[in-house]
């Protein structure tokens, strides 16, 4: 009997044993807390992001009234499109929209091609003191705007390349201002907004495809331009698209530089930046200013937003084969 | 013969090289180097606009002089920036690596949570987030909200406070954290691209070593402090780089320098201001890059 009960209790063992290594009980609890916590974290990040974008959208549609009714938290009860007709005609929304899409999607397209070439030019054809002058594209990175901003802005006041207009006209040079060349100009010359990070961003990935890929094209009797316009450029895509993306969506938000250049011009961030003087001349009552400034953000957001919708697939995509990385 | 060929390929290509970045070169020289040099001559001169464009007068050291000693806001504001950045890129960091872990993993609904994570790349920046803070609606509904839910659920940070204060953690800590659940919003919104950075790294990690540690019976938990965040190391370094010139970016200071020179349009004393603010800016990244760079871990 004693000798018994050892040799049952190690067959017992054994199978609790092989009970736990087939279904793996602790294992499983573990996994299955962990997707509960995981979820819980996710969706609280999310919703930190939605909720004031769906809040946004439930004042919208209020009326007046509505705001201070504490009854009333999503669905508005008096459902009006007053506050957007008003927005649109305080923004003059379809004039400043158009006026915005011109200036956006020009310096990401003409930044997208510097930046590109840039980008190439640092990462593959390396030149004597190439490794000094990306240390310069990293400073341009560090440097505030705010140190550059008032010759910059005189240099477009007075627009002259290295004083040869000045030479032939006499003239102190030609005002750029309220236009889109100090936009278009510093796009095309890669000096636009955090155009250092594109430059770095495409460096980093010129360098992580395969070296075989120009060398193939080489040995074919290609040159370097014909390569790199039908070798590498094809393949740099989701590169371009994130840099466009950035660029475009960073310059339509951007209110520093357009109230900067253009600060008497129909565009998005200005009219935004005048609504709330504008409308405390009209009606002075802080909830109804309020009402309106917050359509008005959703309004001037929309577009990037519906332009996110659908390109977030890509983009998304895109960044795992990006490769922002070194 | 084979090699003078490869030479000339080389020459080429350094050729096409200089080809290539010199739209950059060009408006490095235009709109960097020379702008740089001119702020330098304004920080010390008097500006004046006239109609055959402007007059400058040397004045020395006083337009820095006047905005450290006699300017009431510069140095105010200056301290204010500082402390804010030194308080949100600990944590940015900190949540931008936690979430990309987080996103790395595979589970229902991938797609969507991460087009809802990067929506604040898109979304929160420039004018807007600057009307959000100034909204007085926003506010006035954020405070209601608050105080629903502090009536109602009793979960709010105010209870836990005391709770964790008597449970005797530092009071430094237990404030610090308090602060950062408050403004939460901020750092969730402002991390979206050291989100992406960290993420496109952890997706560059060879899976090869997840799967010899797991063999080797290393948890989740053991792989992720001694395989991804070693690795992800050099990119802590570019996100915290990244993070500081972000914050720095667009606050009090900038807008305090940008109202000097195009309100009282004071260009002399603005473009001093601005030299002092890069010469900080400097200086902080200079001394974090050392401290993190001396423990960053390099694969290859």
């Amino acid at each position: 009997m004693k000798a018994a009960t050892p040799n049952r209790g190690a067959s017992a063992a054994a199978t609790v044993r092989e009970w736990n290594s087939t279904y793996r009980p602790v294992d499983k609890v573990k996994n299955v807390l962990w997707v509960i916590a995981r979820s819980f974290l996710l969706f609280g990040i999310c919703f930190i992001i939605i909720y004031p974008i769906l809040s946004k959208l439930s004042i919208a549609f209020k009326d007046r009234g509505d705001i201070f009714d504490s009854t009333i938290v999503w669905i508005p009860r008096h459902f009006t499109m007053d506050n957007i007709y008003k927005a649109i005609e305080l923004l003059d929304y379809f004039e400043a929209v158009t006026n915005t899409f011109i200036l956006s999607a020009g310096t990401a397209v003409l930044q997208v091609i510097s930046c590109a070439l840039a980008g190439y030019g640092f990462a593959r054809l390396k030149f004597k003191g190439s490794g000094i002058v990306f240390a310069l594209v990293v400073f341009t990175i560090v440097i505030p705007p705010q140190t550059i901003m008032a010759p910059t802005y005189l240099h477009f006041r007075f627009f002259d390349v290295f004083g040869l207009y000045g030479l032939f006209t006499g003239k102190p040079g030609v005002n750029l201002l309220e236009s889109y060349w100090p936009f278009f100009i510093s796009s095309a010359t890669a000096m636009g907004m955090k155009n250092g990070l594109y430059i770095y961003i495409f460096r980093q990935f010129f360098r992580g495809l395969p070296k075989e890929l120009e060398e193939a094209a080489y040995v074919d009797g290609a040159g370097i331009l014909k390569s790199f316009f039908k070798v590498m450029l094809p393949n740099a895509i989701p590169a371009m698209a994130t840099v466009a993306l950035f660029s475009f969506v960073w310059q339509w938000n951007d209110d520093y530089f357009t109230n900067l250049y253009m600060a008497n011009s129909v565009v998005l961030s200005k009219m935004l930046y005048i609504l709330p003087s504008n409308l405390l001349a009209i009606r002075d009552e802080y909830s109804y200013v309020s009402l309106l400034i917050n359509t008005a953000t959703l309004l001037a957001i929309a577009p990037i937003f519906l332009l996110y919708l659908f390109a977030q697939r890509y983009f998304v995509e895109s960044v795992e084969r990006t490769g922002l990385v070194g | 013969m084979a090699k003078k060929r490869l030479l000339s390929l080389e020459r080429k290509k350094s050729v096409y090289g200089v080809l290539f970045i010199s739209p950059w070169i060009i408006g490095f020289l235009l709109l960097m180097a020379v702008p740089l040099y001119q702020s330098i001559r304004f920080s010390f001169s008097e500006l004046t606009i006239n109609a055959s464009g402007y007059s400058l007068e040397y004045v020395g050291w006083a337009n820095f002089n006047k905005a450290f000693f006699v300017d009431t806001w510069f140095n105010r504001s200056l301290t204010e920036a500082v402390t804010k950045m030194l308080l949100n890129v600990p944590l940015i960091i900190f949540f931008s690596l936690f979430t990309a872990t987080l996103l790395s993993q595979k589970f229902r609904g991938r797609m969507l949570t991460r087009s809802i994570i990067f929506l604040p790349v898109v979304m929160a920046s420039g004018v807007i987030a600057g009307l959000d803070g100034s909204n007085y609606l926003a506010s006035m509904m954020g405070e209601a909200a608050n105080d629903m839910e502090g009536n109602y659920t009793g979960l709010s940070g105010f209870d836990l406070i005391p709770f964790l204060l008597d449970a005797g953690m530092s009071r430094s800590i237990v404030f610090y954290f308090a602060e950062a659940v408050d403004r939460i919003y901020q750092i969730v919104t402002s991390s979206g691209v050291q989100i992406l950075i960290f993420l496109a790294g952890i997706q560059s990690i060879s899976p090869s070593l997840y799967e010899a540690s797991k063999m080797e019976g290393a948890t989740g938990y053991e792989s992720f402090w001694k395989i991804t965040f070693p690795m992800m190391t050099p990119l802590i370094l570019t996100n915290t780089v990244y993070s500081i010139v972000d914050s720095f970016y667009k606050n009090n200071v900038t807008n305090y320098i940008k109202d000097i020179a195009f309100r009282q349009l004071n260009f002399g004393l603005s473009s001093a201001m601005s030299w002092a603010y890069f010469v900080l800016i400097s200086i902080i990244l200079l001394i974090s890059t050392t401290i993190i760079s001396k423990r960053v871990f390099y694969y290859d």
